[in-house]
């Protein structure tokens, strides 16, 4: 496959003490792809996420973002959290800035932009909101804005949709589906759930623990240009959940 | 509605002090005098102008020592929160001082530092910086993991993390403890003045005590208290306005 790669992780090892959290990962995500950690718990993807974040430094091996090997957090990449991770006390156009007022940028700039991407995710008229005010849903389309609106090309997923409720969910998935579509932006995105990584990727990296390794990567191909309603009901969608279940199963206690 | 807490408030003020004045009319014993008594006798010092020379002696070392308590304390807490070997080596020193029975130490600063102001400013210290710099502390600590990881992700700098996540997340607990200190730092400042040379209104206190004038040694103790409310009071409308959205508590969780 000669395809473009924003984010290749090579060999990487990660150890807490005596625990591997990661051994020998290996791992590519082309660009303008949406690429999912799919996996049990401990299979280690969280992790993996925050060593491409810059957030955890590996034991050994390398992460390269754009040519460049990862030390530490950059501008080429965005976080959004599972938790939101939203500052209580700042309003909903302080939080969805508060990514650009660390780099610097002016107030009336970084608030124009921010304003933009509050448009975007749909949250117009909740500018001077404060997360407590927001429900779970809106709070996570906070912390999207705020990934957006740094304008990274790379952006990081950490089980973003898990702490919203499932009707909320199905609207996020399909909200992302367009996202991947429009932004010309890599999407590296972990979660727990079979179907949501089946329905939203590009590529799914199938993790499995003791010890942690890629074991799978599935490319759906017949589904990925029919429209948002049909693809839960495309056989070969189906065939995917069923055939990642089978995998999983022996490893989920 | 909206008059509601005052009216409370009130009510509550004037079973206190109706408490007060039948408590002192039916006789407990004669150095307890009714509510009325005091307030005349306060009425009094405070036309002869007693109150007014006693204040100008007694804020010294309370208003000197509060603000060295608060800056120092506060300055020490975020240091100790940040840093566990600050932690081992400092945090002892203000647990032994919070537990010391300070009236039995008085003799050991007098001995140091004399009898002027600067003992008194001591005393003041010893009973506000315990309890500022253990709250501060504990605060810094607790500051939620996952915003500072947040402020991490998207690039901000040490000094971004200490001042616009942990101090905000820290400010709460850390204005309890600047409330609890200035009360302490009052009883210390009072402490003070009638352990070490009888000035201002703890000279009020023992004089009237040493010739029997209890409703003016009440009227003494009625202001001390009545001062050290509107302190606090003043207190809180500041931590508002510093941290507006921020008594709303965590929304992540």
């Amino acid at each position: 496959m000669s395809k473009d790669n924003a984010v290749t992780v090579k060999n990487v090892y990660k150890n807490y003490g005596e625990t591997e959290a990661l051994s020998d990962m290996s791992l590519d995500f082309p660009r303008g792809e949406l690429t999912s950690l799919l996996g049990p718990s401990g299979c280690g993807k969280t992790t993996l996420l925050k060593i491409i974040a810059g957030l955890l430094p590996a034991t050994s091996g390398e992460v390269i973002v754009n040519g460049q090997i990862v030390k530490e957090p950059g501008p080429d990449r965005a976080f959004v959290f599972q938790d939101f991770a939203l500052l209580p006390w700042a309003s909903v156009i302080r939080n969805v800035a508060f990514g650009l007022e660390l780099r610097g940028v002016v107030k009336s700039e970084r608030e124009s932009i921010a304003q933009k991407y509050i448009g975007d995710v749909g949250l117009k008229g909740f500018e001077n909101s404060f997360p407590h005010e927001l429900s779970g849903g809106m709070r996570q389309r906070v912390g999207l804005a705020r990934a957006l609106s740094v304008d990274a090309q790379v952006l990081l997923m950490d089980e973003p949709f898990s702490a919203v409720d499932e009707q909320t969910r199905r609207k996020f998935q399909e909200d992302l589906l367009n996202l991947v579509k429009n932004e010309n932006k890599t999407f590296i995105f972990v979660t727990h759930s079979i179907e949501e990584a089946v329905y939203v990727s590009d590529q799914i990296a199938l993790l499995l623990p003791r010890p942690s390794r890629v074991s799978e990567i599935i490319r759906p191909t017949s589904f990925k240009n029919k429209d948002v309603d049909s693809i839960r009901r495309d056989s070969e969608y189906l065939d995917i959940v069923d055939r990642i279940w089978k995998s999983l199963r022996t490893y989920v206690k | 509605m909206k008059h509601r807490p005052l009216f409370l408030k009130i009510i509550s003020a004037v079973i206190l002090f109706g408490a007060w004045e039948i408590g002192g009319r039916s006789g407990v014993s004669f150095a307890f005098p009714p509510f009325s008594e005091s307030m005349v006798a306060f009425w009094s010092l405070i036309i002869e102008g007693t109150m007014f020379k006693a204040y100008a002696e007694t804020l010294k070392p309370l208003v000197v020592g509060i603000i060295i308590s608060g800056l120092l304390g506060i300055t020490l807490g975020i240091w100790i929160g940040l840093s566990d070997k600050f932690d081992w080596f400092i945090s002892p020193i203000f647990i032994v001082m919070q537990a010391a029975p300070l009236a039995a130490l008085i003799p050991l600063l007098i001995m140091a530092y004399g009898i002027g102001l600067t003992s008194k400013v001591f005393v003041v210290c010893i009973m506000a910086m315990p309890v500022i710099v253990l709250n501060t502390s504990a605060a810094v600590k607790n500051t939620p993991t996952n915003i500072k990881e947040m402020a991490k992700a998207f690039q901000g700098k040490d000094i971004d993390v200490i001042f616009k996540i942990i101090l905000p997340a820290s400010s709460p607990i850390i204005f309890a403890g600047l409330r609890l200190g200035v009360s302490a730092g009052f009883i210390g400042a009072i402490l003070a003045e009638l352990k070490i040379t009888p000035t201002g209104v703890g000279d009020i206190i023992s004089y009237s005590r040493s010739i029997a004038d209890y409703p003016s040694m009440y009227a003494a103790i009625f202001s001390i208290i009545l001062l050290a409310v509107l302190f606090l009071n003043i207190l809180e409308k500041m931590e508002n306005f510093l941290f507006k959205g921020n008594n709303q508590g965590y929304v992540s969780e």
